[in-house]
């Protein structure tokens, strides 16, 4: 790599063009699904992109590892353009993504593994080595000389990630490699993706991982930056424990409250002091997240609440988390929570 | 990266490890010796029995049978060769393959040799059988020509097969309908049931674009006493126009698939269908 970063990108954007029917002699509709990306990884570093689904976290994916070409921008790769030079980026990358199905059914994982192996060189040995060791890695050697049409998705996801790792590729996509996956498999692949980042890092040969995703917790246990991204746009890039230090000074509540409509709950977004406000309707009760300027608003909002005649069930003042500086920057919550835990 | 290799041996790795598939899969899915042999086998045998009610030249009966085995191989273009990247798209493959440090054409060229691996046991299947119930003999002459004359044709139809490959990259769904109607008109073309010599000259000469039709007639000339009877062209002439098809398929493929995966990406086609 020509310097010390494995990505850079420069006011990148990428415009889709919809089309109607065949029929409709519209011009196509576009949809903006990225605009003005900046970003900066550093080789070594293993750095998330948090987003809710069509935030326009695959499409940055998909122009990195030279599958789609952007509209407006630069995104380099090992020091490499994206458009001028996919040739030298290929040999350096590797993508897993989440909920794939590739691969071929009629052959077995080992075989499956060892066909993509192919395609980047590996002789056979080397190849059939790396393959033992990650299948021993992700718990699948028993599984080796199975069919992949018979694997369960969680297996097949697993044998997708080796598949990632079996190049040991410079930079690595992983594009929500999680999804889809039940707790325990979805917290054994990140237990290997950071040993896999950490083995090589002594000595420091600067494997690079890009992960998607929009598990909070995947985000803030794995990547050592985070970058916010919404509507095609990032609103923040900084380490995870950065990010949420900018909530440190403001006091986050979540309360449970007895059942309470609509109508008299979008008035708490209003109160003074009152940052941002979301809520969530259970049987039986109301689920409030609350970050407040200050403790003191808190009275405020609890005279509002007996306003109501809604009673506090259970009251919590806690921590900042991913979720709470994503709720601050974009005004909502992520619509799909901890899938992967 | 010590264990990486040089560009053309990675070539040759991905050609070879793309071929696997179709020959494992061979014995793994038994499916194909009802499709590709028996359903095949009908037809050619509903056309002898045609030919013996009208008390036809004796040839035609092992004229069918050739040209039932090559049905193998142009149903194996179509259905496995053109519209592959279309199906490859739809299980994520295809943008694994792009994204992979190689040309996509080592893998196409990979799909071509094992199918014609795979199709050369069906289609052999086909003739051994055929002759075997209608007592078809063989007199060839010269062996080295008809090899020469089948590779030729084979290396000419796969490269037609990766040039539609190519053109079909852009393809949703219509890369199926597509195949489907290539399908049919081809097998009336080729001459799979008749010498392409019943047809006059400019209609022969225009069906001769497609590989298999002059192939098949030179292998007939060449496998048959009298088959150079029923030829359309000398067997040299036919040899020298399948030369040149070899070139101009694999060269306009090769040509077509730099052109179409550059255009895929930019339109954003290889990973997406709808955009």
């Amino acid at each position: 790599m020509t310097d010390s970063l494995a990505i850079k990108t420069e006011s990148l954007g990428r415009i889709y063009k919809i089309r109607g029917g065949k029929k409709t002699k519209e011009t196509p509709k576009e949809l903006i699904a990225l605009a003005d990306v900046n970003l900066k990884v550093e080789c070594g570093e293993l750095f998330g992109l948090l987003g809710p689904n069509g935030a326009g976290k695959t499409t940055l994916i998909k122009i990195l590892v030279t599958l789609l070409a952007p509209t407006s921008g630069l995104a380099q790769v090992g020091g490499h353009d994206v458009i001028k030079s996919p040739h030298l980026i290929r040999p350096l990358i590797n993508m897993v993504s989440g909920g794939e199905s590739s691969g071929y059914g009629l052959l077995t994982v080992r075989e499956n593994l060892w066909l993509f192996a192919q395609f980047y060189g590996l002789d056979n040995k080397t190849s059939q080595e790396r393959i033992t060791e990650l299948l021993g890695v992700v718990g699948m050697l028993d599984r080796a000389n199975t069919k992949s049409s018979d694997l369960s998705t969680g297996l097949r996801q697993k044998m997708n990630i080796v598949r990632g790792f079996v190049t040991d590729p410079e930079i690595l996509f992983l594009d929500e490699p999680t999804l889809g996956l039940d707790v325990g498999a979805a917290r054994e692949v990140r237990r290997f993706v950071r040993r896999w980042v950490a083995e090589r890092e002594r000595p420091r040969s600067g494997k690079t991982v890009l992960l998607t995703t929009h598990y909070m917790v995947e985000a803030d246990e794995l990547c050592d930056r985070v970058a916010i991204i919404d509507k095609g746009r990032v609103l923040a890039c900084d380490t995870p424990a950065n990010l949420k230090r900018r909530l440190q000074r403001e006091a986050i509540f979540h309360m449970q409250v007895s059942p309470m409509n609509n109508g008299a709950l979008s008035g708490f977004g209003t109160l003074p002091g009152v940052r941002k406000f979301t809520h969530e309707a259970h049987d039986g009760s109301s689920t409030l997240e609350l970050i407040l300027e200050a403790d003191d608003v808190l009275s405020s909002v609890v005279a509002k609440l007996t306003q109501h005649n809604a009673r506090i069930l259970n009251l919590q003042k806690r921590e900042p988390t991913l979720e709470d500086v994503f709720v601050d920057l974009v005004g909502r919550g992520l619509s799909e929570e901890g899938g992967g835990e | 990266m010590a264990a990486r290799k040089s560009s053309t041996e990675m070539f040759v790795r991905t050609v070879i490890a793309r071929a696997y598939p179709r020959v494992i899969g061979q014995h793994r899915e038994l499916s194909w010796v009802f499709f590709d042999i028996f359903l095949p086998l009908m037809a050619t045998c509903a056309y002898v029995f045609v030919y013996k009610a009208i008390r036809a030249p004796e040839e035609y009966i092992g004229f069918v049978i050739m040209g039932g085995a090559m049905t193998a191989f142009w149903l194996n273009v179509l259905w496995s060769m053109s519209s592959q990247l279309y199906w490859e798209k739809e299980t994520g493959n295809l943008g694994l393959y792009v994204m992979a440090p190689n040309s996509l054409m080592a893998i196409l060229l990979g799909m071509a040799l094992g199918g014609m691996i795979a199709t050369c046991m069906r289609a052999l299947v086909i003739v051994v059988l055929g002759s075997w119930w209608f007592g078809v003999t063989y007199a060839i002459g010269d062996f080295i020509q008809l090899f020469a004359t089948f590779m030729l044709t084979m290396t000419a139809l796969y490269g037609l097969g990766m040039l539609f490959a190519s053109l079909f990259l852009m393809f949703g769904r219509e890369a199926w309908h597509m195949s489907n109607l290539l399908q049919e008109p081809v097998y009336l073309a080729s001459g799979f049931y008749f010498p392409i010599r019943s047809f006059n000259f400019w209609i022969a000469a225009s069906a001769s674009i497609i590989p298999l039709t002059l192939g098949l007639d030179a292998m007939r000339q060449l496998l048959f006493a009298s088959g150079a009877k029923f030829g359309f062209l000398s067997v040299r002439v036919e040899i020298a126009v399948l030369v040149v098809l070899c070139v101009v398929f694999i060269g306009a493929a090769k040509y077509s698939l730099d052109y179409m995966e550059r255009l895929a990406i930019r339109e954003g086609r290889i990973t997406d269908t709808r955009k």
